[in-house]
């Protein structure tokens, strides 16, 4: 537990102790005050702005405790964006773990050219959101896409600006292809550290290919794969508001609105400053959790052998 | 159960480097073979070979009048003991044990009961629901061994398992590996660079060099009759004593020109050697007929208990004499140093024996 191991650090530890006591706090000022600049206070601003309400034209100011909370939460248009959020964070996280650990799977197999096909893959990861999101768009638009032109050639009536599991699904995708490079990048390290003795006595054991992946190998990279699962998560809630700007911006009707974009679309489009901050501290609300729950994850990590 | 046939066997490393240069041996069914050699001498990747580990580059591998060559790990129906035990971690001992008979298809009750039993043999029943991370080496070592005895294999392969293991501990595990392989009958094979471990443990022993087979045999005949210079210093603790010989007038002499007192065989032999517990110290000046007698001076003197082993500077090399119980030498003194002639092994200019 997080309390019985720092007190074991202390004591094993014997503490350092500054001659000068001003220097210490000189050393930490400004790591601090870039943390309360850019965090903490636009923070307390988030969760003050979250309890106002402005009139239409902003000439007056009402502070109305938790009521925007009430009104965003009662909103079906909120929770229809939570459902949004919810299914685009899932096939994301699933499309982009499931495809990243095949590849690295292929990759590890390779007899020639480990490195360049690790090289290559790596690529897609310094490709700007917006312009990840352009390209998927491009190449999937109805009119001029040639993988569009493709689809319905093979008979799929492909229209992601009228439909909006089309559009979803093209969102998910430029937003997974971007995050494979990432989660490749681990899968590939994570493999590497499976002992090859435990595979080579798995294949004595009798466990063919796939029976030897799924026993042995599969269950040996779980911390990855858990640590994989909350970082493309965190990536599919906050980080792809790029992608969803360039690709649908949010459309058709409201079908690709994650919590994230529907903050920019009331805040910054629709100018209702309360419910976006209201909106914001929700979403911040749910980092935190999601972060607590990784950090107590990281410490318990799981050691093998 | 299974005999296990390698001919010329050959393994060739992409890049050209030969591990393996063409290895023959024929194991009968039942017995342990144990290859022993150096690091780097080929021996694991021998074992790998017969594993299915490894792909052969040349030569055959059969095992039970079957050539295994193209046949892969899964199928070779083998079980093999490895260095780091290689248990899988996330297993619990009794699904360690179960994993390769789940594999096969065998019923579950059956699947029970031979876990079961193989534990009470290993004493690992009270184990059975931990994982590897909680056991000791030895311990784990026990499960391992169990894994791979579980399965009733047609041949064990064992590469170095006790390297691992503490020296008491090895001891006893040692004896217990005898045993079972005796019990169980299962042909096995065997690889270590511990030369007791090889004498110990061995029906027939291979000493292997630089990727070839210097001598096969019965342990305490490639104990007695080494082959070559190599298996003269590589088996025994401590190794033979070897004492470069050069031509003179007179006969043979030793490096520092001693001559050593009587003709050696007509055939070109270059190096003498003797045992260290088949020489003996003497401080009497008289010499003796049929026996190698060396002018020598003690340089260190070690108590084992039992017995003491004497370092000698003496014809130009350094020897090693074992004296039983309390050595009367002290480092300094002048003595010499007595074999007798049939004690003598010889060498010619190759490192081979000559009888």
């Amino acid at each position: 537990m997080g309390d019985s191991w720092i007190a074991r650090e202390i004591s094993l530890s014997p503490r350092i102790v500054f001659p000068n006591k001003i220097l210490p706090y000189l050393l930490v000022a400004p790591q601090l005050a870039i943390t309360l600049v850019f965090f903490y206070w636009p923070a307390g601003q988030a969760l003050y702005q979250s309890m106002l309400r402005q009139d239409p034209f902003g000439l007056r100011t009402r502070f109305v405790w938790f009521a925007n909370f009430r009104k965003v939460l009662a909103d079906p248009a909120y929770l229809n964006s939570i459902h949004v959020t919810v299914v685009f964070s899932l096939a994301t996280a699933i499309v982009a773990m499931g495809v990243a650990l095949l590849l690295a799977v292929m990759v590890e197999k390779a007899v020639r050219g480990k490195g360049l096909y690790r090289t290559l893959l790596i690529w897609p990861y310094a490709v700007a959101p917006a312009i990840a999101g352009m390209l998927w768009l491009f190449l999937f638009n109805p009119s001029i896409g040639s993988l569009a032109y493709l689809l319905r050639s093979l008979g799929i009536a492909w229209d992601p600006l009228l439909n909006g599991t089309h559009a979803m699904i093209l969102l998910v995708s430029a937003a997974a292809w971007k995050q494979i490079s990432y989660n490749f990048l681990f899968f590939v390290a994570g493999l590497q550290a499976v002992p090859k003795t435990l595979i080579e006595a798995a294949a004595m054991d009798g466990a063919g290919e796939t029976k030897r992946f799924w026993t042995i190998v599969f269950p040996l990279l779980a911390p990855t794969t858990f640590f994989l699962l909350v970082v493309n998560t965190v990536y599919a809630l906050f980080d792809t508001f790029g992608i969803v700007h360039a690709v649908t911006g949010g459309g058709p009707g409201k079908t690709t609105e994650t919590l994230v974009y529907k903050v920019y679309n009331d805040g910054f489009v629709n100018l209702i400053l309360g419910d976006s901050a209201a909106q914001s501290v929700i979403l911040m609300a749910i980092v935190i959790a999601l972060t607590a729950i990784q950090f107590r994850y990281v410490e318990r990590k799981v050691h093998y052998g | 159960m299974a005999t296990v046939d390698l001919k010329d066997v050959k393994k060739v490393y992409p890049g050209g480097v030969e591990a393996v240069k063409g290895v023959s041996i024929a194991i009968p069914d039942r017995e342990l073979c144990v290859l022993v050699g150096p690091s780097g001498c080929g021996k694991s990747t021998l074992l790998r070979m017969i594993a299915g580990l490894e792909a052969i580059s040349a030569g055959i591998v059969a095992i039970d009048g079957k050539v295994v060559n193209a046949i892969g790990p899964t199928e070779r129906d083998i079980a093999m003991v490895f260095q780091n035990y290689a248990l899988y971690p996330h297993m619990k001992v009794y699904d360690n044990m179960a994993y390769g008979l789940r594999n096969r298809g065998t019923p579950k009750d059956e699947i029970d009961s031979r876990v079961r039993s193989t534990a009470k043999v290993l004493e690992l029943s009270a184990l059975l629901d931990r994982r590897p991370r909680e056991l000791s080496g030895g311990q784990r070592q026990r499960v391992a061994m169990g894994r791979a005895i579980v399965r009733n294999p047609k041949v064990f392969l064992f590469d170095e398992p006790l390297s691992n293991l503490d020296a008491k501990l090895r001891g006893q595990m040692r004896v217990e590996i005898k045993n079972l392989q005796r019990t169980l009958g299962v042909t096995s094979v065997y690889v270590t660079h511990d030369q007791l471990e090889a004498m110990t443990l061995a029906d027939i022993l291979v000493v292997m060099n630089a990727g070839l087979v210097e001598q096969t045999g019965a342990p305490l005949d490639v104990y007695e009759k080494p082959a070559s210079i190599f298996v003269a210093s590589f088996i025994g603790a401590p190794p033979m004593n070897l004492l470069a010989l050069t031509g003179s007038f007179s006969g043979p002499v030793l490096a520092d020109g001693t001559a050593i007192g009587f003709a050696a065989r007509e055939t070109p032999a270059v190096t003498l050697g003797f045992r260290p517990e088949d020489a003996d110290v003497t401080f009497n000046a008289e010499a003796l007929a049929g026996a190698l007698v060396l002018p020598a001076t003690v340089e260190a003197v070690e108590p084992v208990g039992a017995e003491s082993f004497l370092h000698c500077a003496a014809g130009g090399s350094r020897i090693v004499v074992r004296v039983s119980g309390r050595a009367a030498a002290k480092p300094g003194d002048q003595l010499r140093v007595v074999a007798k002639a049939e004690k003598l092994h010889w060498f010619d200019q190759a490192g081979k024996r000559v009888d």
